[in-house]
C-alpha cells in the first residue's frame, strides 16, 4: 500500500513537472520573442563579412581573441549621430587594447555614409550592410543597437538606444581581453 | 485508504462505487439510489479518492471537469475581449509610443485603457498563454484520471452481474418464464445476428456492442493535446517563421530567417479591371468606387548565397529560380513560402536634372541621380560637372542650419551640390529640393533645372514557414475521429440472467440513443420469451408528474 502511494506520488509529480516546464518554456519564449527574437546574451555572435568604406574586409571570426564593439546605425537616426563622436574617442583609447570598433550602416548609399563620416570626423571602420543580411541575422529593430562581443565570440550584452561616453568606455572595458 | 473487497470476492480500488466484477453497489449512498450512475461504470476516479499531498491537490484541481469548463469559459471570454479592438499586430506603428498614440487617437480613452491593460497584445500575453497551458494540463490529467479506471472496469466486467446491479439499470424487467434457459439461448442466437458481442456463463448472458465509442472523448482529447503541442512547437526556433519584407524593384535583399536566400524584385504589377472587359461583373462596382483590383504581382528572382557563406556578401549568388508571386500564389522553396501581401506604388527612384544658365537657359547637359545610390560626381562635359556634397533622402528642414533627414526613404529628396562650369571653375553651391532651390553662399548664375523623375514600386512580402502544420492537421484529424467515434456509435449492453429462484431478469444500458436499444430488446423479445422490460427513468418521471398534480 505505501509502495503504491509512493509510486502514485512520483508519477503525478513527474507528469505535472513535465507539463509545467513545457508551458513555462513556451510562455517564456513567446513573451521574449518580439524583444530580441533569436539572439540572446551568451549566444555565439553570427559571423559576417563586410567591406568598410576604405575597402578593408572585416570578418567577425577574424577578431577572435579580441573584443568587438558592434554598432548598428543610420544617418537619419539622431541618437546614432549623438553617440558616434564619443564612440570615436573611445575607439582610439581601446583599439590598441584589443577592442575592435565596427559600425554597420543599414543599407544607405555610399555617398551619404561618406559625407556623414566626414562631417562628424569619424575614424573607426564603417561598413554598409547593402542587402540587410547582417541586420537580419542580428535581428536589429530599433537604431542604434550595439552588441558587445567578447574575445570568445559570444554576445556579452545587447544595448538598445543611445549610450553616453562613460557607458561606451565601460562597455569596451568589459570586453577587453584579459 | 483501503481497497474495498466486495461480497463476490473482487478487490476494488478505494473509491469504487460499483464492484468492477459483479456490479454490487459498494456504499450506502449508491445502494439507496433506485438507478445507478453508469457514467464511469462506478469506477474509482482516483482524483476523488486521494487528497493528501500538495501534488494530489494540484492533480485533483486539474482533474475536475468543473475546473476544465471554467477554464474554457475564461479563455472564451478573454479571446473575445481581444477582438474588440485590433491587436498591435495590425496597427500601423512600430514603437511603443506610436502604438499608444494610435490607440488614443483612433479609439479615445477606451483605446488608451485597452492598450494600458495589455489587451492590445492579449494573445501573446503570459496570462492568456497560461490559461491555454492550464487547459492543456486539465485535458491531459482529466483524461488520464478517467480513461484508465474506465478501461480497467470495462475489461474486468463479469458476464454474471449481481441482482442489485441489474435492478438499478434504467431498462429493467423481471418475471417468471417457462424454459428460461432455452429463452436465453434463443436470445443469444438473435443477439449474435444483430452483431452483438455475446458472452454466456451458465444461465447468465452479456451482449455488448460498440464499446469503442466509450473511447471517443479521450481520442478527441488526444487530438486536442496534439494540436496544442503543435502550437507550442512554434515557440521553438526553426519551426515557425512569420516575417515581412519590403522589396523595391531592382533591389536584392536577404530573405529573413532563411539559410542564405536572397530575393530580387524585377517588377511589381498592379492591374485593375477595365470597364470594357468586365462590364457585366464589375460594371456597377467600377462606377461606384472607381477601380477594382485584378492582380497584385511581384516578379522575382530567387538567389542563393554560396554554401557556408556568412552574412554580408552580395557576390557569388547563384540563380535558383524565377517566379511570379501573386496573391495566394506564393513563391515556395525549402519549406518557406513568400506571399504577396502589400505594396506601395511610385516611390521615387531617380531624378533627372539639367545644368543650365539661369538667364539664357543654356544647357550644359543632363544627368540622372539614382536615389538609392547617388554618385559623388556627374561629369557633363570636359569643363562642366556637378558634385553631390550631401544627400538628404527624407528632407524635413534645417536645424541650426543643418539639413535634416528623418528616414532613409526618398520621400522628399534634397541635395547639396556644387556646379562647375567654364565661368565658375571653383564651383557654385546650391541646395536643391523638389520645386525649390536655395543658394546658401550667395546668388548663383547657374541652376539645376528639374527635368523628370522615375519611380519604382515596392512590394510588401510575407515570409512564412510552418513545420507545425502537419502536426496541427493530424491533431485535427484525430479530434474528428474521436468526435465521430463518440457520436455515431454507442455502447449498448444487454444482460439476461436466470436467478436462483427461477425468475428471469433483463436489463440494458446504453450511453446514448435509448430508443435504439429498446428496439433491439423488442427484436430479441420477438424470438425469445423474455419478461417485459420497463424504462425506469420514464416511470420515475411519470410518477413525479402524478405527484406534482
Amino acid at each position: 500500500m505505501a509502495q503504491s502511494k509512493k509510486k502514485r506520488f512520483y508519477i503525478r509529480t513527474a507528469i505535472l513537472a513535465v507539463l509545467t516546464i513545457a508551458i513555462v518554456f513556451t510562455i517564456y519564449s513567446n513573451v521574449t520573442k518580439e524583444k530580441n527574437a533569436v539572439l540572446r546574451v551568451g549566444d555565439k555572435a553570427p559571423d559576417f563579412a563586410l567591406v568598410d568604406l576604405e575597402g578593408n574586409e572585416h570578418r567577425l571570426s577574424d577578431y577572435k581573441g579580441e573584443g568587438v564593439f558592434l554598432n548598428f546605425w543610420g544617418t537619419w537616426c539622431k541618437p546614432c549621430a549623438t553617440e558616434m563622436p564619443a564612440m570615436d574617442n573611445q575607439y582610439h583609447v581601446y583599439k590598441d587594447q584589443g577592442v575592435q570598433t565596427l559600425a554597420i550602416n543599414i543599407g544607405e548609399s555610399q555617398l551619404k555614409v561618406n559625407s556623414f563620416k566626414n562631417s562628424h570626423g569619424l575614424t573607426f571602420p564603417i561598413a554598409i550592410d547593402q542587402n540587410k543580411s547582417v541586420m537580419q541575422s542580428y535581428n536589429i529593430a530599433p537604431l542604434p543597437t550595439t552588441f558587445l562581443i567578447n574575445p570568445e565570440g559570444r554576445i556579452e550584452k545587447i544595448i538598445k538606444g543611445e549610450m553616453t561616453e562613460q557607458d561606451i568606455a565601460d562597455f569596451m572595458e568589459q570586453i577587453k581581453p584579459s | 485508504m483501503d481497497k474495498i473487497v466486495c461480497t463476490c470476492g473482487n478487490v476494488n480500488p478505494a473509491g469504487t462505487l460499483l464492484c468492477e466484477s459483479c456490479g454490487r453497489p459498494l456504499n450506502k449512498e449508491t445502494a439507496d439510489k433506485k438507478l445507478v450512475d453508469m457514467r464511469y461504470e462506478g469506477s474509482a476516479r482516483r482524483s476523488q479518492t486521494y487528497n493528501k499531498t500538495i501534488i494530489d491537490k494540484v492533480w485533483n484541481f486539474f482533474s475536475s471537469v468543473k475546473v476544465g469548463v471554467w477554464l474554457i469559459v475564461l479563455i472564451l471570454v478573454a479571446a473575445s475581449i481581444g477582438t474588440i479592438l485590433p491587436q498591435v499586430f495590425y496597427v500601423p506603428a512600430t514603437t511603443e509610443e506610436d502604438i499608444a498614440a494610435y490607440y488614443e487617437r483612433i479609439y479615445g480613452t477606451f483605446g488608451t485603457l485597452y492598450y494600458k491593460l495589455g489587451l492590445s497584445d492579449l494573445y501573446s500575453s503570459w496570462w492568456f498563454q497560461g490559461l491555454i497551458g492550464m487547459l492543456g494540463i486539465s485535458l491531459i490529467i482529466a483524461s488520464l484520471d478517467r480513461v484508465i479506471p474506465l478501461y480497467k472496469s470495462l475489461k474486468k466486467q463479469k458476464t454474471k452481474r449481481h441482482f442489485s446491479f441489474l435492478k438499478r439499470q434504467r431498462i429493467y424487467g423481471i418475471g417468471n418464464i417457462e424454459n428460461g434457459e432455452e429463452s436465453i439461448s434463443k436470445a443469444e442466437e438473435k443477439l449474435k445476428t444483430m452483431r452483438y458481442n455475446v458472452k454466456r456463463e451458465g444461465n447468465a448472458l452479456l451482449a455488448e456492442r460498440g464499446r469503442f465509442s466509450r473511447w471517443g472523448p479521450y481520442i478527441n482529447h488526444l487530438g486536442l493535446i496534439l494540436f496544442l503541442f503543435g502550437v507550442m512547437l512554434r515557440a521553438l526556433p526553426g519551426f515557425y517563421v512569420d516575417e515581412t519584407m519590403w522589396l523595391r524593384e531592382g533591389e536584392t535583399l536577404y530573405i529573413p530567417k532563411t539559410d542564405g536566400y536572397f530575393l530580387e524584385s524585377k517588377e511589381f504589377i498592379y492591374e485593375t479591371y477595365s470597364k470594357e472587359e468586365s462590364e457585366e461583373v464589375f460594371g456597377d462596382a467600377i462606377d461606384r468606387v472607381g477601380t477594382i483590383a485584378k492582380n497584385y504581382q511581384t516578379n522575382v528572382v530567387l538567389h542563393k548565397g554560396p554554401e557556408g557563406a556568412v552574412a554580408g556578401h552580395l557576390e557569388d549568388l547563384t540563380f535558383e529560380k524565377e517566379a511570379a508571386i501573386q496573391v495566394n500564389k506564393p513563391l515556395k522553396f525549402d519549406n518557406f513560402s513568400v506571399f504577396q501581401m502589400d505594396f506601395r506604388l511610385d516611390e521615387l527612384a531617380s531624378m533627372t536634372f539639367q545644368l543650365q544658365d539661369k538667364e539664357t537657359a543654356e544647357s550644359f547637359g543632363e544627368f540622372t541621380i539614382n536615389l538609392a545610390d547617388p554618385k559623388p560626381v556627374y561629369e557633363l562635359s570636359d569643363d562642366a560637372k556637378v558634385e553631390i556634397l550631401d544627400y538628404y533622402a527624407d528632407f524635413t528642414g534645417f536645424e541650426d542650419g543643418v539639413p535634416q533627414s528623418q528616414s532613409p526613404l526618398p520621400n522628399n529628396p534634397a541635395f547639396l551640390v556644387k556646379m562647375y562650369t567654364p565661368e565658375f571653375p571653383k564651383g557654385e553651391t546650391s541646395f536643391v529640393m523638389i520645386k525649390e532651390t536655395l543658394e546658401p553662399l550667395g546668388e548663383n548664375q547657374h541652376k539645376l533645372a528639374f527635368q523628370s523623375v522615375e519611380t519604382r514600386d515596392v512590394s510588401g512580402l510575407t515570409v512564412r514557414k510552418d513545420l507545425t502544420l502537419p502536426i496541427l492537421m493530424l491533431g485535427g484529424l484525430i479530434f474528428m475521429i474521436g468526435v465521430a467515434q463518440g457520436s455515431y456509435w454507442n455502447h449498448r449492453r444487454i444482460w439476461i440472467q436466470q436467478l436462483e429462484d427461477g425468475q428471469v431478469v433483463v436489463a440494458a444500458h446504453t450511453n446514448k440513443n435509448w430508443l435504439s436499444i429498446k428496439r433491439d430488446m423488442d427484436a430479441v423479445s420477438e424470438v425469445a420469451n423474455l419478461p417485459k422490460y420497463e424504462d425506469q427513468q420514464d416511470e420515475d418521471s411519470k410518477a413525479e408528474k402524478e405527484e406534482g398534480v
